[in-house]
C-alpha cells in the first residue's frame, strides 16, 4: 500500500557554524554572510525516514516548509533527494512565531493538503531546539504521534517505530494517521542524484500565504506568538585554559599527566 | 475565571523511587512556591506510587496528588494525558514544572497544546518576576550559543527543565505534607499507540551518568576502534566510562547511549576529558556542568579550549597513550 507522507523542514542557518560567529544584535541572532542555511539536520533524517518507506512499499512525499526568504536552492535539495511536492508557507507575516504559531499554521496547511498517513517531524530544530512543533501539530489535528524515533516500518494501515529512550529503545506500534518526531540513529539523508537535482530544478513549489490556510496575519508569525522572547543574551565566558606543553605531542600528554597529578584532579 | 495559584511539579519514578530530576523539580519548585508564599505540589502517576510519594514530601513537596493505575506503569502519551491534563484542571497551577527528560519531552507540548497555554522547554534559570509574578523562563537556543528569556501571561505556566540544572533540597523525612489519592479513570481505549516491545541497550560497566570521570571522544576519533582501545584504557584506568560527542553516535561508532550532549545525556562527572572534540555548543549543553574539563585536540582554536581547564593541542593518537602511561606510572608511585 503506498503510503502517503507530509515532511515539515525548516531552513535554518547552519548549526555547525562555529560558536564564535554567533551574535545577538537588537535581540536577535546576526550571523555574518558567508554561513549558509541548510535544511535542519533532525528534518534531514525525517526526510530520509519518509524515503526510506517511498522506497520499500512506494508513496509520495510532500515536504512542507514554514518561513520567510527561503533560499530556492536550499529547500529545493529535498525535491531533488527524492520529495514529490514542495509547499513552502511563505511571508513575511511567517517570521518570529513561537512553536504554538509554527504549528498552528503547519497544521492549517497540512489540513489543507488534505490527504495524509504519516507526517514526519525532526524531534527539534537546529535553531531555537524547542521541540514542540510536532507534538503540536499531531494535538491540533487530533492524531497519536509518537516521538523520538530511529527507524520506522509500515504495514497493514499500522506504523512500526523504534523509540529512543535512555539506555535502550521501545517498539511502539501506532495507528495511522500518524506523526513521528525523528531522532538521530536512522542514517543520514542521502546525496541527490544528477537526475534528482535536474528535476528538482524544473519543479516550482507551491506558496502559500496565511490567507490560502485560513489564517488572518494576526494569527501568524510573531503576532501568533503564545510566549513572550523578553530577551535574547549571551553569556560571558571567562576562557582560562592552561595549554601544557612538551617538546613532542607524546611529551605534552605525559607532562599534562604530572599537571593533572600535582593539581590533585586524578 | 479559575484562579491559578501554587507549583504543580510532573514527578518522574525510576524503579518505584523518586526519580533525580523530580528531586530537582522539586528544589527548584520549592524556592519558586515560597517567593510567591503559595503551595508546592507534584503529580505521581504510575502502578504504585506510595514510596515515591513519602519520598517528594521529604524533598519539599507540600501535598503529592498520588494516582496508581496499571495502565500508567509504562509511561504512554495517551493515557498519562488524561491524568495530567484533567488534575491540572481541577487544581488550576500557576506554574507547571517538568523534567527535560524522554517522557517530559514527549509530555509536555501535548499538555500545553491541551491546556491552550504556551511552554518554555530546556529551562536552565526560572525566577518570579517581583513586580508581575510571571515566571521568568530562561533557556539556551542557537544550539547553546545564545540564552533566552521568556513569559507567557497564559496560565498555568508550563516549563520543562534540564536535568542536572537545578539543585535538590537535602532530603528531610521529618517534613510534613499530604498524600492525596487521587482517582482517575483512564479510557484505555482512546490509547492509540502500543508498546510492543522495551529493549535494553546498557553498556557494561559504570553508568555515564554516575561515572566520576567520562573520558569523551568526537567526530576526530575517525572510527570506532580507537574508542574501545585508546579511550577505554584511558577511562579504565580511572574507573571512569567512556563517551562520546554526536557524529560518532551518528556514524555508528559508538551507541546512542553514549552520546553527551544536547539530545544525548546530560553528564556532570568531576573530570571531564575531551578528546578530539570540537566544542559545538550542542556539544558543552551536555558537559558543562563537569568540575574539571580537560581537553586534548590537534587544532589549538577548537572551542573545546573555551571550556577546559587544561588542555594539549596536538594529535590523540600521540598525546593519549603517552598520558595514560604516565598516568599509570603516577598513581602506581
Amino acid at each position: 500500500m503506498p503510503v502517503n507522507m507530509i515532511v515539515c523542514c525548516k531552513q535554518v542557518p547552519d548549526p555547525e557554524a562555529p560558536p564564535a560567529v554567533f551574535k545577538v544584535v537588537n535581540n536577535k541572532i546576526a550571523l555574518p554572510p558567508d554561513i549558509k542555511p541548510v535544511i535542519g539536520q533532525y528534518e534531514e533524517f525525517a526526510l530520509e525516514a519518509a524515503l526510506k518507506i517511498k522506497d520499500t512499499v512506494g508513496g509520495k512525499i510532500t515536504v512542507l516548509s514554514l518561513g520567510n526568504n527561503f533560499v530556492r536552492d536550499v529547500i529545493k535539495k529535498a525535491l531533488a533527494v527524492g520529495a514529490d511536492e514542495l509547499v513552502l508557507l511563505e511571508d513575511k507575516a511567517f517570521e518570529d512565531g513561537d512553536s504554538w504559531a509554527t504549528a498552528n499554521a503547519l497544521a492549517m496547511a497540512i489540513k489543507k493538503i488534505g490527504a495524509y498517513d504519516i507526517i514526519f517531524c525532526g524531534r527539534q530544530s537546529s535553531d531555537w531546539d524547542a521541540g514542540q512543533v510536532g507534538l503540536g501539530i499531531a494535538e491540533i489535528l487530533g492524531i497519536p504521534a509518537v516521538t523520538l524515533a530511529r527507524k520506522v516500518g509500515v504495514t497493514d494501515g499500522k506504523a512500526r517505530v523504534e523509540r529512543v529512550i535512555p539506555d535502550g529503545y521501545q517498539v511502539v506500534e501506532v495507528t495511522l494517521p500518524a506523526l513521528i518526531t525523528i531522532t538521530s540513529g536512522l542514517g543520514a539523508l542521502r546525496y541527490p542524484t544528477l537526475k534528482g537535482i535536474m528535476a528538482a530544478g524544473k519543479k516550482q513549489p507551491v506558496i502559500w500565504k496565511p490567507a490560502d490556510i485560513g489564517l488572518e496575519p494576526s494569527q501568524v508569525g510573531v503576532a501568533g506568538r503564545r510566549s513572550k522572547l523578553d530577551k535574547l543574551f549571551q553569556p560571558v565566558k571567562e576562557a582560562k585554559c592552561e595549554i601544557i606543553k612538551g617538546e613532542t605531542p607524546a611529551e605534552a600528554g605525559a607532562n599534562l599527566a604530572v599537571r593533572l597529578r600535582e593539581a590533585k584532579l586524578l | 475565571m479559575a484562579e491559578y495559584k501554587g507549583i504543580l511539579v510532573c514527578g518522574e519514578l525510576t524503579d518505584g523511587k523518586l526519580a533525580s530530576i523530580t528531586t530537582e523539580l522539586l528544589g527548584c519548585g520549592r524556592k519558586l512556591a515560597d517567593d510567591l508564599k503559595e503551595d508546592l505540589s507534584c503529580l505521581l502517576a504510575s502502578d504504585a506510587v506510595g514510596v515515591a510519594s513519602r519520598e517528594a514530601i521529604a524533598f519539599g513537596s507540600d501535598k503529592v496528588y498520588a494516582v496508581e493505575h496499571s495502565a500508567l506503569k509504562e509511561y504512554q502519551a495517551d493515557s498519562y494525558m488524561q491524568v495530567a491534563g484533567k488534575l491540572v484542571k481541577e487544581i488550576s497551577p500557576r506554574v507547571i514544572l517538568i523534567g527535560q527528560t524522554s517522557v517530559g519531552r514527549d509530555m509536555a507540548p501535548r499538555l500545553a497544546c491541551i491546556l491552550g497555554t504556551s511552554l518554555t522547554t530546556d529551562c536552565l534559570n526560572l525566577s518570579i518576576d517581583s513586580g508581575t509574578k510571571l515566571l521568568m523562563q530562561t533557556r539556551p537556543v542557537y544550539g547553546g550559543n545564545a540564552q533566552a528569556v521568556f513569559t507567557s501571561e497564559l496560565m498555568p505556566q508550563v516549563v520543562t527543565v534540564r536535568t542536572k540544572a537545578m539543585s535538590p533540597l537535602e532530603r528531610d523525612d521529618s517534613r510534613k505534607g499530604e498524600v492525596i489519592p487521587t482517582k482517575i479513570n483512564i479510557d484505555t481505549s482512546k490509547v492509540r499507540t502500543k508498546i510492543l516491545e522495551t529493549v535494553k541497550e546498557e553498556e557494561a560497566g559504570i553508568k555515564l551518568e554516575d561515572a566520576p570521570v567520562i573520558v569523551c571522544g568526537g567526530r576526530g576519533i575517525g572510527g570506532p576502534q580507537p574508542f574501545q582501545a585508546i579511550l577505554k584504557e584511558l577511562a579504565d584506568l580511572l574507573h571512569g566510562a567512556v563517551g562520546a560527542s554526536r557524529p560518532p553516535a551518528d556514524n555508528g561508532w559508538v551507541p546512542e547511549g553514549l552520546h553527551i550532549g544536547l539530545t544525548g545525556k546530560i553528564v556532570a562527572p568531576d573530570i571531564y576529558i575531551a578528546i578530539a572534540i570540537s566544542g559545538a555548543s550542542q556539544h558543552t549543553a551536555g558537559c558543562s556542568g563537569s568540575k574539571h574539563i580537560i581537553a586534548i585536540n590537534k587544532d589549538p582554536e577548537a572551542n573545546i579550549f573555551r571550556e577546559a581547564a587544561f588542555g594539549v593541542v596536538g594529535k590523540y593518537e600521540e598525546v593519549v597513550p603517552a598520558f595514560t602511561s604516565k598516568l599509570k606510572e603516577l598513581l602506581a608511585g
